[in-house]
């Protein structure tokens, strides 16, 4: 399988990522290139073969229902939660107007 | 008297307990060397010289106050800027993180300070962890302090962690935090000479640490040498509740356990990482690595790991779909960098800063991860690659029926210059190709310094274990380290 220029843009705009048409251009070939060689494990015969899903066996744990058990993901910090946003006001996130 | 610089971490906490010299000493003499490097060498992002003092300034109250000090009392550190610190500027070497200021601390920098240890500042990356040389950082190229004789050119440092790898190698920090997702510790530390051990996956709380590839990122420890790296392992890993896949299981004392005696342990040597035309010096070392784990007392046996040609390509779907699953979150509305167009809507101004914050790199691998995970592609590209990677997994749990340790090369030459792969992605890609498969099984393992090769750079040997057996990896690389005798050391250019 390869990728065309227009498969490429179709890939930036559902990775949120603006790529003006050159640099479209140039990514075909080098993302043809890392296509085309990591196409090989189709070769792998994986009959039977289940896909990992966790590297060392483990499980998953529940903790407990209450509030706040642990202070550091916990709530009552709206203010740190903002802390770092580019454009808060009036304690939420602020965005540009979405219009539908 | 040595230069207190010169001291790992043993000889720096062991020395200030014993009152030979004074944390803030120890903490002074490295700010100032962090400082005479930092334009020469570029391997830190931030410095912060106060931070450092005032944990030694504590550690030197408590030993005067006569309290118990930390595994880490004394000992002044570099942190890999993927660990998020309070208050301290944390990027992961992007520019979609400049200014970002943590209002929490990642679980494993808490554990050090909280065994005593200091911030000397945190170090330069790869941008995201992403790359091998440590040139995608937008921070500006980390310089190794090694260079081939009569030449000034600028080699690679390794990557990810190569401000880690640099700033030890040229003792600038005794120890240094490093991440490995796909051997982003073990590479560097080849490359300059230092130790560096990843450990099994779930050992090290990835709780704060910026998030690459999930389900292959591990923290661990870069230091000068095996002892060192496995006191400060101790004071890095543990259960940690806020990570799900955090391993629930006690931190054993690997550094009192240490041992070189290897009499009655199997080690393998696998047949397909002797590859065609492989580098003369790389097999040359591997031969004398072999020699001297019989020295240590192992016997040696030949092993098969078939599915190795495939670990690489394997990693290089799981790694970038997972990145374009947690980069996802860098969307200019909750921290770090926004670009909004005159004019633009939400998507235009996600679109935009993504394009504005992410470099080549990173844009290349969330752009592959997207294609992977599309709808028509998954199976073929996703799917296939987890069961691929369930068949790298089993290749090691066979060979661990046999033997106890895997003993093989950590990357395929020594450091090259920068500049040189840094056109090709896929040549850099290859520099992965004997740290890969260990992760994308899990397992622990580490690189220790063997040999020179022919133009007097670092080549390292890498060590990988059975999951949860740290111990025998720590060991097994304690036996090469006795032996090699490694003494090298960068001449001061900078």
């Amino acid at each position: 399988m390869s990728v065309d220029t227009a498969t490429v843009a179709k890939i930036a705009s559902l990775a949120r990522i603006k790529v003006d048409e050159a640099a479209i251009e140039a990514m075909v070939p080098e993302l043809n290139g890392i296509l085309a060689w990591v196409e090989q494990l189709g070769e792998v015969d994986v009959t039977g073969v289940e896909p990992m899903t966790a590297v060392i066996p483990n499980t998953l744990r529940l903790r407990d229902d209450v509030v706040n058990a642990d202070p550091l993901t916990g709530g009552d910090i709206r203010d740190k939660v903002l802390a770092n946003a580019p454009a808060a006001e009036h304690g939420f996130f602020g965005v540009p107007k979405v219009i539908e | 008297m040595t230069e207190l610089t010169d001291l790992g971490v043993a000889a720096i906490r062991d020395g200030v307990a014993a009152g030979t010299f004074t944390a803030t000493e120890v903490a002074t003499a490295f700010n100032a060397a962090v400082v005479q490097a930092q334009d020469a060498l570029n391997a830190f992002i931030v410095t912060t010289p106060d931070v450092a003092l005032a944990a030694a300034a504590k550690v030197d109250a408590d030993r005067a106050a006569g309290k118990p000090l930390g595994k880490m009392a004394g000992v002044p550190i570099g942190m890999k800027d993927l660990f998020a610190t309070q208050g301290v500027q944390t990027t992961a070497a992007s520019k979609i993180l400049e200014g970002f200021k943590p209002e929490y601390e990642s679980t494993v920098s808490q554990k050090l300070w909280d065994a005593g240890a200091g911030m000397l500042g945190k170090l330069n990356l790869d941008q995201f962890a992403m790359g091998s040389s440590n040139e995608t950082s937008a921070f500006g190229n980390v310089v190794s302090p090694w260079r081939r004789p009569n030449d000034t050119a600028p080699l690679a440092p390794g990557g990810s962690s190569g401000g880690s790898s640099a700033a030890v190698a040229a003792r600038l920090a005794p120890a240094a935090t490093g991440t490995d997702t796909g051997g982003s510790i073990r590479q560097p530390a080849a490359f300059t000479g230092i130790s560096g051990i990843k450990p099994t996956y779930g050992r090290c709380s990835r709780w704060g640490v910026v998030a690459f590839a999930s389900s292959l990122d591990q923290a661990g420890p870069m230091a000068r040498d095996v002892t060192d790296c496995a006191i400060m392992l101790e004071a890095m890993a543990g259960f940690d509740p806020k990570d799900s896949t955090s391993l629930d299981l006690p931190v054993p004392d690997w550094s009192a356990a240490l041992s070189s005696d290897l009499r009655g342990k199997k080690v393998g040597i696998p047949r397909e990482y002797r590859l065609d035309g492989m580098d003369a010096d790389v097999a040359r070392v591997w031969d004398e690595g072999i020699a001297w784990l019989k020295d240590a007392g192992a016997e040696v046996i030949d092993i098969s790991l078939p599915h190795t040609k495939y670990a690489l390509p394997t990693y290089y779907i799981i790694a970038p779909a997972e990145a374009s699953s947690n980069l996802a979150r860098y969307d200019g509305v909750r921290y770090g960098l926004r670009d909004l167009p005159q004019g633009a809507g939400l998507q235009d101004m996600y679109a935009a800063t993504r394009a504005a914050g992410f470099g080549d790199e990173v844009k290349r691998r969330i752009l592959i991860g997207t294609y992977v995970l599309s709808a028509g592609f998954y199976d073929a590209y996703y799917t296939q690659a987890q069961k691929v990677r369930t068949l790298i997994a089993r290749d090691f749990s066979q060979a661990f029926e046999q033997v106890d340790v895997i003993l093989a090369p950590t990357a395929p030459t020594a450091a090259f210059a920068l500049g040189e792969n840094s056109d090709d992605p896929l040549a850099m890609y290859l520099n992965d190709v004997f740290s890969v498969p260990a992760s994308l099984a899990g397992l622990p393992a580490m690189s220790v310094p063997a040999g020179l090769d022919r133009n007097g750079l670092p080549l390292g040997l890498q060590v990988i274990g059975k999951a949860f057996d740290e111990q025998g990896v720590l060991n097994a690389g304690l036996a090469i380290e006795q032996r090699a005798a490694f003494t090298a050391r960068p001449t001061r250019w900078w």
